[in-house]
This record gives C-alpha cells, sequence and structure tokens, in this order.
C-alpha cells in the first residue's frame, strides 16, 4: 500500500521506484560485465600454467 | 527467519524500490574490509607467489563469501535487528528490503564465491569457503547465537577463515602458520565483541540474545575479557617463536599484544556504575580492531623483509 493506503502508486512513488529500479539494474550490469572479464582473465591465466 | 519475518510485506501492487545501496549494505562493507585486510595479510604471508589475477579472484570469492554470509545473517535475523537501536535502521528492518531479497542475493554472492575461488584457485580453497559460509551462518546464526552465551567464542571461528584461506590460495596447503593465524582471530573474538557486548548490553537483552554479559552477569565476562587478552600474548607471539615468522613480528606482536592486555586490566577489574559512560570498555573495542590490522599488517612486512634478506 502507498502512503495514502491506496495499492496505487503516486507519481512520487512511481518515480522513486523507477529511479531505484534503474539504479539495480546498473548495477547488475555492471557486476555481469566485471564477471565476464573476470572469468575471460582466470581462463588465460590457468591456461598459461 | 524467526518469528517476526513480517515486519514489511510488499505486496504485488506495491514493490520494493531498494536502492543498490540497501544490498551494498545488506554486506556489512565495514566487516567485509577487514575480512579482505585479514585474508590478503595470509596470501601475501605465505610462501611462495601467486599470479595477481588470481590473487585478485581468490580475495574478491573472500570478500563475496563474507558479504553473502552476512546477508544472510540480516535476512535471518531481521525480527531480531528491528528490536535493538544499534541495527534497527539496516535494510529489511527498516522496510527497504524485502526478506526474500535480501536471502536470494545472499545465496547469489555466496555461490558467485565458492565458484569464482573454485575456478580461479582449486577446490581446496573452494572448500575451506563453503565450511567458513556454513560455520557463520547455520551454526553462529542459526544455532549458537540464540541459544549459548558461548555464542561468539565458537562463533569466532567464522572469521577466523580468511587467512587460513588466503595462505591455502598461494600454497595449496594447509600448514602450522595459517593454522596459528585461524586461532589468533578465533581467540581475539571474544574479548573484542565482549568489550562491544559491556556497553549495548541493554540492546542484546531486550532483543533476546544470550550474550555473555546479559546471561552470565558482568562481574564474569570482565574476567573472561580479561583471561582471552592475557593469553593472546603468547599465541599472537606463536608464529614467531615458533620459528615461522621473524623477529619484527615477534616484538611488534609483543607491543602490540601487551597493549590489548594492559587494555583489557581495567576492563577486567572495574564494576560499572550506575550512568557508567563504559569508556575502558570502549577504548578496549576500538583498539582491538586497530590491533588486528596491526598485528597482520607487521606479519606482512616482516615477510617482505624477509623475503628481502633484511631479517633471517
Amino acid at each position: 500500500m502507498n502512503e495514502n493506503g491506496s495499492n496505487r502508486m503516486t507519481p512520487e512513488e512511481e518515480e522513486r521506484f523507477k529511479k531505484a529500479r534503474k539504479g539495480r539494474n546498473l548495477a547488475i550490469g555492471g557486476a555481469l560485465l566485471f564477471l565476464a572479464l573476470l572469468f575471460y582473465a582466470i581462463t588465460i591465466v590457468r591456461m598459461g600454467d | 527467519m524467526t518469528s517476526t519475518t513480517t515486519l514489511f510485506t510488499p505486496t504485488a501492487a506495491t514493490p520494493m524500490s531498494s536502492h543498490w545501496r540497501d544490498f551494498l549494505a545488506l554486506a556489512k562493507p565495514g566487516v567485509v574490509r577487514l575480512v579482505v585486510f585479514t585474508g590478503l595479510c595470509g596470501m601475501l604471508a605465505a610462501p611462495g607467489s601467486i599470479n595477481p589475477v588470481l590473487g585478485f579472484a581468490a580475495i574478491l570469492s573472500i570478500a563475496l563469501a563474507a558479504g553473502g554470509a552476512a546477508a544472510f545473517n540480516q535476512w535471518y535475523e531481521a525480527d531480531l535487528d528491528a528490536r535493538m537501536k544499534r541495527t534497527a535502521r539496516r535494510p529489511i528492518p527498516a522496510g527497504r528490503v524485502a526478506p526474500k531479497d535480501a536471502r536470494d542475493f545472499a545465496a547469489l554472492l555466496c555461490g558467485a564465491s565458492v565458484l569464482v575461488m573454485g575456478l580461479a584457485i582449486g577446490w581446496l580453497a573452494a572448500s575451506i569457503l563453503v565450511v567458513s559460509i556454513f560455520y557463520y551462518v547455520v551454526i553462529y546464526t542459526m544455532w549458537l547465537k540464540p541459544r549459548t552465551p558461548q555464542n561468539i567464542v565458537i562463533g569466532g571461528g567464522a572469521g577466523a577463515f580468511p587467512p587460513l584461506i588466503g595462505w591455502v590460495a598461494v600454497t595449496g596447503d594447509i600448514t602450522l602458520t595459517p593454522i596459528l593465524l585461524f586461532a589468533i582471530i578465533f581467540f581475539w573474538t571474544p574479548p573484542h565483541f565482549w568489550a562491544l557486548a559491556m556497553f549495548v548490553k541493554s540492546d542484546y537483552a531486550k532483543a533476546g540474545i544470550p550474550m555473555m554479559p546479559v546471561v552470565r552477569g558482568e562481574r564474569a565476562t570482565r574476567w573472561q575479557i580479561l583471561a582471552y587478552a592475557l593469553f593472546m600474548v603468547p599465541l599472537a607471539a606463536a608464529p614467531w617463536y615458533l620459528g615461522t615468522a621473524g623477529i619484527v613480528y615477534g616484538v611488534a606482536s609483543l607491543v602490540l599484544t601487551g597493549l590489548f592486555a594492559l587494555l583489557a586490566v581495567p576492563v577486567g577489574l572495574r564494576t560499572s556504575g550506575a550512568q557508567d559512560t563504559m569508556k575502558p570498555e570502549k577504548r578496549l573495542f576500538a583498539y582491538s580492531i586497530i590491533y588486528l590490522f596491526a598485528l597482520f599488517g607487521v606479519l606482512v612486512i616482516d615477510r617482505v623483509l624477509q623475503n628481502a634478506g633484511v631479517i633471517g
């Protein structure tokens, strides 16, 4: 429920929600990209052992 | 999860607007910093060398495991956290992260940590990481913490794994020195944590957590803080007199641990009165953190000096 007791979000709540979701998505995207690079680097190093 | 898990129950119509910073807070970055530091020191103090990429992957794994275990802890204890002033503003009790999301985030971090460690370093180090996560989440958080005032003593083992894992990442085996490093953190934890528990005693009592000062009383806790701190003096110097660390570490450990024991003396011998500011306890707690950083830092410096041939 929102601040007014309704199940629908107010425009401010929706704005806040979208902003938070965008931040989370960027963080997940960054983490995945970082992991892909890390696995690539680990593979190169391990292949050289 | 414990009894009051419905402090904040999001519905489909009101999705959570958790910020990524809330998830970061779930991982307790302050604790992770200390864990990463001791893990890194274990790695740098070990004989031999490690490829920097693999070394980085190992440290990242330790950090992810510590963060994941901390998030599991906050998920499981959300109801207790809500009852304590010190923890009521954490993301779950404050309603900023849904319990289910916190649990999934914790599982993701722990899973990723074991996978990275296994692929980059090997499955012995990854297995120790699994044991450390299980130790903290199941043995400490779920089993011991709500049941016995010895929770911190046995639970301290969870925080003692990082230097052991760091060492194993380099050498591939477990010898006397990493076991001593494990023991140092294991025996450091009770006086460190009980010093904190002395000045947040009422919070723990309110939450029903059987911390030593709440169950056994102040006198018994003070004696035990002093006993552990005194025992730390020969223990912390053990890598030196057993020949696995040099003179720089030996002297520094005696000075640093001597000060730790010295600060524990007034804590051990005094009795707090009404409206007590608990200054000696706060001082011991603050120093205990600096102490561990300094002790492990000196161990690395000692190894560097030995490798450079400056000391024997």
